[in-house]
């Protein structure tokens, strides 16, 4: 039985991994024919290549910079929302929930086309200046909104409500009692909700793909590259995400152990 | 507060606040300002390996600064146009698209006084059918379609389009994954033009494709790269352009040209969108693409024909005498140009083929059908939810 649970996990991590092992694999490649299927040989030279070629660092440079404003922007909005949402009674707060679950559930395509349907209208209404950098950072906030609410509202529902109130009897003031009590309280949803808007952000096509103008990201840059061939540089920039998400994971998990070894030591003493 | 909120709005009027466009007829190009570029994507040299970076050469040249964007099909270029939002001033429409944007308006006649390196393009490739009359556009590139062949396994002679319809390579043929340019080979096929306007024909070349369709391995673009260098595939569709690096570096590959039926003659051109911002701007950099030496750097980069002798001359030996980059006189005598089609025709294609593709244009029954049983499972079991929860609830 042992044997075949070992099996099975390695069947699923084979599959879950196979594809990101092809591509860093042939990110190595020494071809200059830009193959992907055929080795010839290690090499760095599409590391090299990739940091000549401005217009994919800025296409880079774009997504990074949509996905770190929308990622804080959604996570400030979303968790005021949420503490608001948490403090209405049962009716209003469910009916609230279901309306900023409904994006969620909605297909991109449709987010994406009906954003910008409102955002031509706005910008023609505003003397026709061209989608961009501004309405990217707009739509990503509005999709990434919901699931910043999703995660950091279980943290609320969890918490003692009568602690808001301890520590204004206390004498706290109200914003110092939320920053310095209830915020350490549901921090943990909060940074996984910044965690996941940011990916969301980097990861996200179709609402991009409608909403950028005259604007480029990484993702439709990439897909533009599908009449020739897609460059093994996008290969290169992968491997390097990858290995970058990879440590931060490494770093996030050493830290969270560390930290529950220091709980569990103080709560011995 | 409120006034501060009243500063944030404000702000943001700010960003969005329209460029005062002084009309660009008569000024001259203005350096400092930015203009939108949207090109195919991989079109343009962009530098490394010691080549022309040609945005940054024209920047320096003229002071302009060059926002570079890129699309993947014509059809994606056209919904951006069409949808607004996005301010371009220079596009690259291919020769059908090129036709269809005059038809609907939506590029504007260029002013060839600005763009005195016309004159290097070549007579030939002036006023093609697309643009009649040749106000509204300026060629980039051209080319044309052919068959890309594995000479291991295919060993008989490469000069109709009817071997993608052999079924000796029954699972190793590749086909277009867009319906002009598959509908056009089966069109050719049967004799018909590719601007056909009879119904009857379309759908005899949707036969055709259906007829091919158990033999085809994929409906495939950029991936017949990698399928038919690793042998994957062996017979492949695909623009000449293309595919030279592929024939350079893989003996085993060879390129053809169905000179039995004729084939397409492309032209990617350059344009400028109806209520351009900055039209005198995109007018210099259409010129600054002409001119011979960026035209040959483009080429080389690219891998496609340029419509300049001129260019022509400047791009290394193997390039300029390529068969495949520069076919034959008889080649082009026998090609033809696509052009655009009346909206009900084009509609027609659109269905055969989603037919082609699926086998079936999805029939509208059987969609409701499923969409009713997911319904009813769906209501069925919150029906369901709610009674066991009232029976437990007593």
């Amino acid at each position: 039985m042992k044997t075949v649970s070992k099996v099975y996990a390695f069947l699923v991590f084979l599959f879950l991994y196979a594809p990101i092992a092809v591509l860093i694999v042939f990110s190595f490649n020494g071809s200059a024919t830009m193959s992907r299927s055929v080795w010839s040989g290690f090499s760095l030279q599409w590391y090299a290549r990739l940091l000549q070629d401005r217009m994919l660092l800025e296409a880079l440079r774009n997504t990074l910079v949509i996905a770190v404003i929308a990622a804080a922007v959604s996570t400030v909005l979303g968790t005021a929302a949420a503490v608001g949402i948490n403090g209405m009674n049962r009716w209003a707060r469910r009916a609230v929930m279901n309306v900023t679950n409904f994006p969620m559930v909605n297909p991109d395509i449709v987010t994406g086309v009906s954003l910008m349907l409102l955002f031509v209208a706005v910008s023609k209404a505003m003397g026709g200046r061209s989608l961009g950098m501004v309405s990217l950072v707009l739509a990503h906030i509005t999709f990434c909104l919901p699931y910043v609410i999703l995660s950091v509202m279980p943290k609320l529902r969890q918490m003692d409500p009568n602690l808001y109130e301890a520590a204004q009897d206390l004498g706290c003031p109200p914003a110092a009692s939320f920053f310095r009590v209830v915020l350490p309280e549901i921090l943990p949803g909060v940074v996984t909700g910044l965690i996941m808007a940011f990916t969301l952000s980097i990861d996200d096509f179709v609402v991009s793909y409608f909403t950028s103008g005259t604007t480029q990201t990484l993702p439709i840059f990439i897909y533009s590259m599908t009449r020739k061939r897609v460059s093994p540089e996008i290969n290169a920039l992968s491997t390097l995400l990858f290995a970058a998400i990879i440590l931060l994971l490494i770093v996030i998990n050493l830290r969270t152990a560390k930290d529950g070894q220091e709980k569990t030591a103080g709560k011995e003493r | 507060m409120k006034k501060r909120i009243a500063a944030f709005f404000a702000a943001i009027l700010l960003v969005f606040a329209p460029v005062s466009a002084a009309s660009a007829a008569e000024t001259p190009a203005r350096p400092g300002v930015t203009i939108n570029v949207y090109n195919w994507g991989e079109y343009l040299s962009a530098g490394g390996d010691g080549s022309m970076n040609v945005n940054a050469e024209f920047t320096r040249r003229t002071g302009i600064r060059v926002n570079y964007t890129t699309f993947e099909d014509n059809e994606s270029l056209y919904s951006k146009l069409a949808g607004g939002g996005a301010n371009y001033d220079v596009i690259f429409p291919s020769d059908y698209m090129v036709a269809r944007l005059i038809r609907e308006k939506l590029i504007q006649k260029l002013d060839y006084k600005n763009i005195p390196n016309y004159r290097y393009i070549d007579k030939a490739y002036r006023g093609g059918v697309y643009d009649p009359k040749g106000g509204y556009s300026v060629p980039y590139t051209w080319g044309v379609v052919g068959i890309f062949y594995n000479k291991k396994y295919v060993k008989e002679k490469v000069d109709s389009w009817k071997i993608l319809w052999n079924p000796k390579y029954t699972g190793k043929i590749l086909m277009f994954d867009n319906p002009r340019d598959a509908f056009g080979i089966a069109q050719k096929i049967l004799g018909y033009s590719y601007n056909s306007a009879r119904s009857d024909e379309w759908n005899a070349a949707a036969k055709l494709l259906e007829q091919q369709k158990p033999l085809v391995q994929a409906y495939v673009m950029d991936q017949i790269f990698d399928k038919m260098s690793s042998g994957e595939a062996w017979l492949a569709p695909y623009y000449a352009g293309d595919a030279v690096t592929l024939v350079r570096d893989n003996p085993d590959i060879g390129f053809a040209v169905p000179t039995k039926e004729g084939t397409n003659f492309f032209v990617d051109a350059m344009c400028i969108p109806a209520g351009a911002k900055h039209k005198r701007e995109a007018e210099a950099y259409i010129n600054f693409l002409c001119e011979p030496d960026v035209a040959a750097a483009n080429m080389e980069a690219v891998g496609y024909s340029t419509p300049e002798s001129a260019a022509r001359k400047l791009l290394p030996q193997e390039m300029r005498e390529d068969p495949i980059i520069y076919p034959p006189e008889a080649v082009l005598r026998k090609a033809e140009t696509y052009t655009d089609l009346p909206d009900d025709v084009s509609l027609q294609v659109d269905a055969l083929w989603a037919q082609v593709k699926m086998g079936g244009a999805g029939q509208t029954v059987t969609l409701i059908a499923v969409l009713a049983g997911f319904l009813a499972v769906y209501i069925g079991v919150v029906v369901f939810k709610k009674i066991k929860r009232k029976r437990e609830l007593r």
